[in-house]
């Protein structure tokens, strides 16, 4: 039998040790927030959303076509991705008591983990090869075929919570299941799917890595689809790695821009979402 | 929360809800949504065929040797993937090292110790920092960390560890310590979010039956609480490493870009995803852009079974609530 001493000793120990452990997660957490806000705002003026990049040398410029293009790609990529992830979630929830609605809904979670640079390379082979050049349009298609899963699973997790009397009452009444599930099924849950939707719409605001060699990024205006397309992560990127100092200034600037940006369609989601749906 | 199955409805037998003969539209809407499901199963299937497809050059020219060779010349032709598994397994593990115990050790925080608001708080900070995307993480890597290691840890580490292999070198600042600290930092957030869920799914009797049998709150959560999150929070763990292996960006920005093999981990190293993301672009000829592709591959291959694994581990925890998107 152990000492009831060293027993609560150890007790101490060990939440000692996870209040550590919190505090030195949170710490480079912080830190890395804390460069945003105070880089951001020092380098952040009203050029950034009006000008495009200076070329190199001269100071000044902003990130306004990267704002743009990044609107257009991802505009495009909701209007592709939507579809398809939202009328796929409803098949598994009418129709999903099946064996091929499991391996559809275990291929979309597998497909949410590949990493974003292999959509990318397919994406580059499905539509930039053809196509002979970079386009935005490749650009938006990777980055819907990341949204797709995301949204598929957060809609159907969200048409599961609609109370099935609702669904029967609706039955009952001898309306059709189509319309069902259109009047009654995705109009009650539709607070839950745009809050899905909103927060894919943020995770692929921020993608990069598919859009290196799609859309591939461009130092002007551009708002041809069939053209190479700049956009905001990607002129992070390219300022962050360059040797000069204005530039490292534009992508602090374009960082805080888009954290702000991707919190606001967070904490808009999370509100939405939060909301009591049904009593 | 568990719900009742929907009632499944044979629409095969039901007319068009007029009451007049005409087109069965509960039928063309099963058709439809099934279609539109069935994209995504066509994409996975597409993903792997395309990516096999343009290996193949690769993969007839160079068999094996792809795996073994560290010869990375697009001048000559000759392709070697080992320096960048080299730098992918190495990153990868060491980041899951570093960030398993901290995760871990904070959803325990969260769950078991910290009062509820508190806890509440920090778990929708944490998820939160999730949403911050790589670039982002990168920037602040290359700019704000790498020359602080360059400057502070690393001097400091070659002159009283330099003896030991793993911190020989010159300080460069940009090296596999900084893309092992930086992967560390942007995996923190999933593995804590996936092993609250886990440990928010284990039963209040669990720990009420250890509690009621004298145990302490740590003797609760190593008896009670953890062996029956066990299989979840590994889920969770092979979830972060799906993600350390398959992260371009932030990485690409600070580990160096460099192939090489090196103990120390001061030098420079290179990952698969970052040469492919250096590479990609701009290659010279059929049988690099095939070189690149099989690698993809290779990270495409791992990081589905990687992923396979951990949505089972998880999903046998958690049953259906939402762990499995991150």
């Amino acid at each position: 039998m152990k000492s009831i001493a060293l027993r609560n000793g150890k007790n101490l120990a060990a939440t000692a040790l996870m209040v550590l452990a919190t505090v030195v997660l949170l710490t480079p957490l912080g830190l890395v927030f804390f460069h945003i806000v105070k880089m951001g705002l020092s380098s952040l003026s009203f050029d950034f959303f009006t000008q495009i990049p200076k070329p190199t040398g001269e100071s000044g410029g902003g990130m306004a076509n990267g704002l743009l293009g990044s609107a257009i790609q991802i505009t495009l990529a909701s209007c592709i991705g939507l579809p398809v992830g939202v009328l796929g979630a409803v098949y598994l929830t009418e129709f999903g008591g099946n064996r091929l609605a499991n391996i559809i809904r275990f291929s979309a979670d597998v497909l949410a983990g590949i990493p974003s640079i292999i959509t990318g390379m397919v994406a580059y082979t499905l539509l930039v090869v053809p196509m002979k050049g970079f386009s935005a349009v490749a650009g938006a298609v990777a980055l819907a075929l990341i949204m797709m899963p995301i949204v598929l699973r957060t809609t159907e997790e969200q048409l599961k919570m609609v109370p099935g009397t609702l669904r029967e009452a609706s039955l009952a009444l001898g309306v059709p299941l189509w319309r069902t599930s259109l009047k009654v099924m995705l109009k009650s849950a539709t607070k839950g799917i745009v809050t899905g939707i909103l927060l894919s719409i943020a995770r692929i605001a921020g993608e990069t890595a598919p859009l290196l060699f799609t859309a591939l990024g461009n130092q002007f205006w551009s708002h041809k689809l069939t053209e190479p397309m700049a956009s905001l992560p990607l002129q992070i990127f390219s300022f962050a790695i360059a040797p000069y100092e204005d530039w490292h200034k534009l992508a602090w600037a374009g960082a805080l821009v888009l954290v702000v940006i991707m919190f606001s369609i967070n904490l808009g989601a999370r509100l939405l979402g939060r909301q009591k749906r049904y009593s | 929360m568990q719900q009742d199955p929907p009632i499944m409805t044979d629409i095969s037998r039901q007319t068009n809800g007029t009451g007049r003969p005409g087109i069965n539209g509960d039928l063309v809407y099963k058709r439809v949504t099934a279609f539109f499901a069935l994209v995504i199963l066509a994409i996975l299937g597409l993903m792997i065929f395309e990516m096999t497809k343009e290996s193949l050059p690769s993969i007839g020219k160079f068999g094996w040797r792809f795996l073994t060779s560290r010869e990375w010349d697009a001048v000559q032709g000759e392709f070697g993937s080992l320096p960048y598994l080299y730098g992918s397994v190495i990153s990868a593990v060491l980041s899951i090292l570093l960030a398993t115990p901290l995760s871990v050790a904070t959803a325990l925080f969260i769950t078991e110790i910290a009062p509820q608001k508190l806890g509440t708080v920090i778990a929708s900070l944490v998820e939160l920092l999730a949403a911050i995307p790589s670039v982002i993480y990168g920037l602040w890597g290359v700019l704000v960390m790498a020359p602080w290691l360059q400057q502070t840890v690393q001097p400091w580490l070659s002159e009283h560890l330099g003896f030991l292999p793993f911190f020989s070198g010159a300080p460069y600042g940009v090296s596999m310590m900084a893309g092992v600290l930086i992967l560390a930092i942007m995996i923190v957030p999933i593995i804590t979010a996936i092993s609250r869920e886990v440990l928010l799914a284990v039963p209040q009797s669990q720990r009420e039956a250890a509690i009621a049998l004298g145990a302490t709150r740590w003797e609760m959560i190593r008896m009670a609480v953890l062996p029956y999150g066990r299989s979840g929070i590994l889920g969770a763990v092979i979830l972060g490493l799906g993600r350390a292996i398959g992260e371009t960006m932030a990485v690409t920005m600070v580990i160096g870009n460099s192939p090489q093999i090196s103990l120390s981990l001061l030098s420079p190293a290179y990952t698969m995803p970052s040469v492919i993301a250096n590479e990609f672009a701009e290659t010279t000829s059929k049988l690099h852009s095939s070189a690149l592709m099989e690698i993809g591959l290779i990270l495409l291959v791992v990081t589905l079974i990687i992923n396979i694994m951990a949505r089972l581990l998880i999903w046998g925890v958690t049953r259906g609530s939402k762990a499995g998107i991150a």
